[in-house]
Formats: structure tokens, C-alpha cells, sequence
């Protein structure tokens, strides 16, 4: 689903590719920084100490996710200031882009690459021959696997979307249910393998995500209506 | 590799050509070791990728005949404009050149992948003389360091033998080496390429099938690339060749010296692009007050001369005009009218004098080109190949790689927008393709397969 949001809505216009690219890297340098803090952080412990490296990851997957946050935020700067280089540059004054279109753009940025990142390797696998859960592991890894990544691509999207809302609008209210629903969901994840208290509520929150986003891109329930009836 | 904006030489230009132009520079062609009298054929192959290209305004034509029409309003407009389009295009142009170099790398990797042959040690270049099968590690960074050394200063030696010709005008030496050594790289290395795929995947041909499909491949591919073809075509030769070249350096550099010669290379592209004395610039300057295009088959070129046939009907007639003229000027990559695609008619900036200011408008719709050098391609995919082909974390760590080249691909046209001038393509890329490529492998990879095996998400 992820590619096909980015084939129907962003392939077309050169700008948005270069800013998905962007918001791809920016992703991937919040990873980076969050893996060094965490590598360090292991390097620095006993190895054998079970619980300490399960504290030090959770630990880890948290200061990841504030500095995604953290990320987006220094994207969001960026995309102003080149909003404002655009509109200078433009014929007529307006930039070729608006700045809701830039946040849904980061915001699939920022999925596909952390869906792909998180995805990649076990497709890859998963070509290969073997048996899933062989070792008393739960057989629905990769099902699983495979909603989570979707469920957190769109997350990723909506989240994008709503923090720059807030940004524009200096509602720190929106960023902070922003960086408050990403600790939820990926603290969900810690309840893996019990899948049913990780993968619904997170369905759950993107469903209300999803849900605000569209009221803030200037939705409503009417447009939605005529849209599922086809009308026009 | 230098990407490089031009400004056209005359002042009355006010178009400025936003060409940016990298050279690409190729290694030579490894000499297997069952010893080759390809050696020759290789100095040639080297050297031949191993050439700055210049991108040359486009304009210049256009600014000659601006001046002829003597339209000082529209040179002032044209001014103010030309700013505008300068970014405004900047998008479409990224993406040109994105698109290109996403093909070769997926080419690269995808055959990396699938096909054994291309990961096997099966010896080195002639060209990378110490061997890295060392007991210790100080020993193999030294081995590397010197690889490095003798491979930068034959690709030196080459550059500064390709000015020296091309400044002495042996053109004819300069177009005969390059013919041989694409000659070379069409048939002998697509010939083992397919040897192997075919290999791979266990699919039976018979040698008079393989002798026609190579001879058409081959053939089409030298009249496309040296002469004329559809841009298009053009386009996807240079694609493939470029992966070919990218492909033999995986396999025949050896692991720590291929990343050192990585980063040796973009500093050697930083300075010779730079400096005033260093031979790319020089060669581009000579291209440049000599008017003239640099070789076919060592740029890549996003945009074409002329698009027959997409004329709009009152451009119908300038069409047919411009390209004699540009034919004339031998430039199948020249800019100098740079023609679109998108837009429905065929581009030029020249035809002025003959058009109203309407036309004008129309004009400044066109897509400039830009281009890039064939070299550049080889080692964006090379380093994306090697990440593929040596890294534990796989896909992770090559998918990084790619995006911190396309962004330093995009960064490197961005300054080429603000500068104009030639510019290196290589080393912001590769610059950040290493960093990630390093810290991805190292750091990354335990981090995500450590989230992995717990099914964490972050």
C-alpha cells in the first residue's frame, strides 16, 4: 500500500520525490544516531546480563523514537526555509507546493523508510527456504511482521501530517499527542509476541490518526460521504 | 567528474545555460590474469571512461544568435528569468538525473544478488598490484593504501594524457581510442554478462544465437552511442555500459582497497575539478573556448539537440533549421538547444530572431539538460554494488547507501544551481554513501536485527 501511495501521489512531481528522498534521509540519520547511542550504551554493559540488554533496547527503541520526532522537526524547519526559497522564485508568487503537501510527503518519507528498514531483511529471508516458528516462536511472523510495518508506514504518514499542522499553527498540543501516540505504539510493540495487544490498538490509534489528519487536511464527514457514493 | 553549469563565453548572453556537466572518469579495464592483450584495449577502456566531460552552455549558440537579433528587452527579461528557471527547474533535473542513476545501481545490485560470478575472488586488476590475502591486519591497509596509490596515479596519468591530446587537437587519436575501448565494453564484457546470467539461471543458448543477439546489441550500441539515436536508447546504453564497467570493478577490486579508492577518488575529483591547474578544468575550459562539445559516449546527457518530430506547427519550420545547424556543430549532446519531452514543441533557445515574444515564453518552458559523467554513474554504482555485495546487514545497509547518494546527488546540483560552474559530482555522494555505508554496517545492523528478533518496532 505504501507504494502505491507513493506511485499515484507523489511519482508525478519531481519536487515531492525529492522531498520524500529527503524525509528518507532524515529518518534514516535519526536512526543512525539513536543505533550509536544504543551501540555504545551495549558496549558499555555486561553482555550477559539478560535484563540489562532487554532495559538497554527498551531504552534504545525510546530514545529512537524521540529522535525521530526529533528529526521531523529539524525536516519541518528545513522545508520551511525552502518553502520560502520557492515562493521567491516563483512566477507567480505562490510556492508549487504547500506545506500541508510537503507533510504528507515527509510523513511517506519517513514511513518507507522505516518500513523498510524494518521489512526488508525478512523478505529477503523469506524467499529462502525454512519454517516459520519452527523454534516455538510464534507462526505468524511474518503476517504479523508484515501488518506492523504497513500499520506503522501509515502512522508514520498521518503523524507527519498532523506534526506539521502543529508546527504551523504553534499547537504544541498536536506535536506532543504526536511523540506521545509514537512512544505508544512502539511500546506496543514491546507486548510482541502477544500479538493481539500490540497489533489492535495500534490499528486503533491509526484509525484516530488517520481520522484527524483528514479533519485537519479540510476533510469532513460530507466530503467523505460524497466521495464513497460517487458523486460529484 | 565534475558536474559543471556553464556560462556561455559571450556577455550578451543573458541565457545561461544551466548545464551542469560531470565527467566521468573510468579506471581502466581490468586485465584479467590469464593475461590479455586486452591490456591495450584497457588502457584505451580506462582511459576512455576516465574523461572529464564538459558541459558546454547551450546557450552559446543561442547567445550568438541573440545578439544577432539585438532584443535588449528580452535580454533583460531573459535575466531576470533565468534565475527563476534556474531552480524552478532545478526539481525536474534532479529528477532526470535520479532517474538514471537509480536504473544503473538496481541493475547493479539485482545482478550483485542473483548472480554468483560477480562475488567470486577470482584475481585482480593489473592495475591494483598487491594482493589483500594478508595475515595481518597493518599489512592489509597497507596493501590497500598502496593499491590505492598506483591506481590513482594511472588515472592521473590518463587524464593528463587525454588533456594533452585533446588540447593538441589529435582528435582523430582521441575518437579512435574511444570507438576501440567502447567497442571493447560492448561486446567482450556483455558477452560475459550474459555468459553468466544465463549461467545463473540455467537457460540454454546456442552460440549462433548468442553471436546475433551480441553483434545487434553491440552494434545498435555503437551508433548510439557515437553517433546518432534516440536519446532514449542513447540514454539506456550508457545505463547498461555503465553497470558493466560498475560490475567489473566489484569484481576485481579488492574489499578494502575498493573503499579506499573510493574516498581517493573523490578527492582526486575535489582537486582536479578545482584547482586551476587541475586537468578536468582545464579540459573543460578548452572545450569551452574551443565552442565545442565534449565526446560523445563519456557524458550522459538528460536532455537531446532536437526531438524530431514534436514540433508545434509554427516552430515546424525552425526545426528542421536547427538541426542541420546543430548537426553541423556535431553535438548530439550539446545543450545548446536543449529540447523537451514535455513540452510539445521543439526547443530551442536560438530561433529568436524569427520568433516573437510569445515564442519567448514558450522557450523558457523548455528543460534545460543537464548531464552528468559516465564516471560518476560507475562509482555511485559500485559503491552501492559493494554495499550490496559484502555488507551482513544486506538490503539495510544498500538501501542507505542509495539514499545517502541520491541525496548528495541532489545537494551536488543544488550548489551546481548556485554556482554555475563545473562542479565534482563524486564527492559529496560518495562522501556520505561511505559514512552510511560504515556506520549502517557497524552500528545499524545489530540495532535493527537485535529490534528484529523481539519484533520491536521503532
Amino acid at each position: 500500500p505504501a507504494f502505491g501511495l507513493f506511485i499515484f501521489t507523489i511519482a508525478r512531481d519531481p519536487l515531492r520525490i525529492i522531498i520524500l528522498i529527503a524525509g528518507a534521509f532524515f529518518w534514516l540519520v535519526s536512526l543512525l544516531l539513536s543505533s550509536l547511542i544504543w551501540f555504545i550504551a551495549v558496549k558499555a554493559s555486561d553482555p550477559q546480563d539478560e535484563r540489562l540488554q532487554k532495559g538497554l533496547l527498551i531504552f534504545g527503541v525510546m530514545f529512537s523514537v524521540l529522535l525521530q520526532e526529533a528529526f521531523r522537526f529539524l525536516y519541518y524547519k528545513l522545508l520551511r526555509k525552502a518553502i520560502e526559497g520557492l515562493v521567491a522564485l516563483s512566477e507567480d508568487g505562490c510556492s508549487p507546493i504547500s506545506i500541508q503537501q510537503m507533510a504528507y510527503v515527509a510523513g511517506v518519507g519517513f514511513g518507507l523508510m522505516s518500513g523498510a528498514f524494518s521489512m526488508i531483511n525478512l523478505l529477503a529471508d523469506a524467499l529462502g527456504p525454512g519454517t516459520v516458528g519452527i523454534h516455538g516462536d510464534s507462526q505468524l511472523y511474518f503476517l504479523t511482521s508484515a501488518f506492523m510495518t504497513m500499520v506503522l508506514i501509515f502512522l508514520h504518514t498521518f503523524w507527519g501530517i498532523l506534526f506539521f499542522h502543529g508546527c504551523e499553527h504553534r499547537r504544541w498540543w498536536e506535536i506532543a499527542a504526536v511523540v506521545i501516540m509514537h512512544l505508544t505504539v512502539s511500546g506496543l510493540s514491546f507486548c510482541n509476541p502477544l500479538y493481539v495487544g500490540s497489533l489492535v490498538p495500534s490499528y486503533l490509534l491509526m484509525a484516530a490518526a488517520a481520522a484527524w489528519a483528514y479533519l485537519l487536511s479540510g476533510g469532513s464527514a460530507q466530503n467523505l460521504r460524497r466521495f464513497v457514493l460517487c458523486k460529484c | 567528474m565534475i558536474t559543471f553549469m556553464n556560462n556561455s563565453d559571450s556577455e550578451e548572453e543573458p541565457c545561461n545555460e544551466r548545464t551542469s556537466l560531470m565527467s566521468a572518469e573510468s579506471p581502466p579495464v581490468p586485465s584479467y590474469q590469464d593475461g590479455l592483450q586486452a591490456s591495450a584495449a584497457g588502457e584505451a577502456q580506462a582511459h576512455r571512461k576516465r574523461r572529464a566531460g564538459s558541459s558546454r552552455g547551450p546557450n552559446n549558440i543561442a547567445g550568438g544568435e541573440m545578439s544577432g537579433s539585438g532584443v535588449p528587452v528580452r535580454e533583460s527579461n531573459l535575466e531576470n528569468e533565468e534565475e527563476e528557471l534556474t531552480l524552478k527547474y532545478g526539481a525536474k533535473h534532479v529528477i532526470m538525473l535520479f532517474v538514471p542513476v537509480t536504473l544503473c545501481m538496481i541493475v547493479v545490485v539485482a545482478t550483485i544478488k542473483s548472480v554468483r560470478f560477480y562475488t567470486e575472488k577470482n584475481g585482480q586488476l593489473i592495475y591494483t598490484p598487491f594482493s589483500e590475502d594478508t595475515p595481518s591486519v597493518g599489512q592489509r591497509l597497507l596493501n590497500s593504501v598502496l593499491n590505492t596509490i598506483v591506481m590513482i596515479s594511472v588515472i592521473i596519468v590518463m587524464t593528463v594524457f587525454l588533456v594533452l591530446l585533446y588540447k593538441y587537437r589529435c582528435y582523430k587519436f582521441i575518437h579512435g581510442w574511444l570507438i576501440l575501448s567502447s567497442l571493447m565494453l560492448l561486446f567482450l564484457f556483455t558477452y560475459i554478462y550474459l555468459g553468466e546470467v544465463l549461467k545463473t539461471y540455467n537457460v540454454a543458448m546456442d552460440y549462433p544465437t548468442l553471436f546475433i543477439v551480441i553483434w545487434n546489441f553491440g552494434a545498435v550500441g555503437m551508433i548510439c552511442i557515437h553517433w546518432k539515436g534516440p536519446l532514449q536508447l542513447q540514454q539506456a546504453y550508457l545505463i547498461m555500459i555503465s553497470a558493466l564497467m560498475a560490475l567489473v570493478f566489484i569484481k576485481y577490486l579488492p574489499e578494502w582497497s575498493a573503499w579506499v579508492i573510493l574516498g581517493a577518488i573523490s578527492i582526486y575529483d575535489l582537486m582536479a575539478v578545482l584547482c586551476p591547474k587541475g586537468p578536468l578544468r582545464m579540459l573543460v575550459e578548452t572545450a569551452q573556448e574551443r565552442n565545442e562539445p565534449i565526446f560523445p559516449a563519456l557524458i550522459y546527457s538528460s536532455a537531446m539537440m532536437w526531438t524530431v518530430g514534436m514540433a508545434k506547427p509554427d516552430t515546424a519550420a525552425r526545426g528542421p533549421g536547427q538541426q542541420t545547424w546543430d548537426a553541423a556543430e556535431d553535438g548530439r549532446e550539446h545543450l545548446r538547444s536543449p529540447s523537451h519531452a514535455e513540452s510539445q514543441m521543439s526547443e530551442t533557445r536560438s530561433p529568436v530572431p524569427t520568433h516573437p515574444i510569445t515564442s519567448l515564453e514558450e522557450l523558457e518552458e523548455e528543460e534545460r539538460g543537464v548531464k552528468l559523467g559516465l564516471g560518476d554513474f560507475i562509482f555511485y554504482s559500485v559503491l552501492v554494488g559493494k554495499a550490496a555485495a559484502t555488507a551482513s546487514g544486506d538490503w539495510n545497509t544498500t538501501l542507505a547507501c542509495f539514499v545517502a547518494i541520491l541525496i548528495g546527488l541532489c545537494l551536488t546540483l543544488l550548489l551546481l544551481a548556485v554556482f554555475k560552474k563545473a562542479l565534482p559530482a563524486l564527492p559529496i555522494s560518495i562522501t556520505f554513501g561511505l559514512i552510511f555505508y560504515f556506520s549502517t554496517d557497524n552500528l545499524v545492523r545489530p540495532f535493527m536485527d537485535t529490534l528484529a528478533s523481539h519484533q520491536l518496532y521503532i
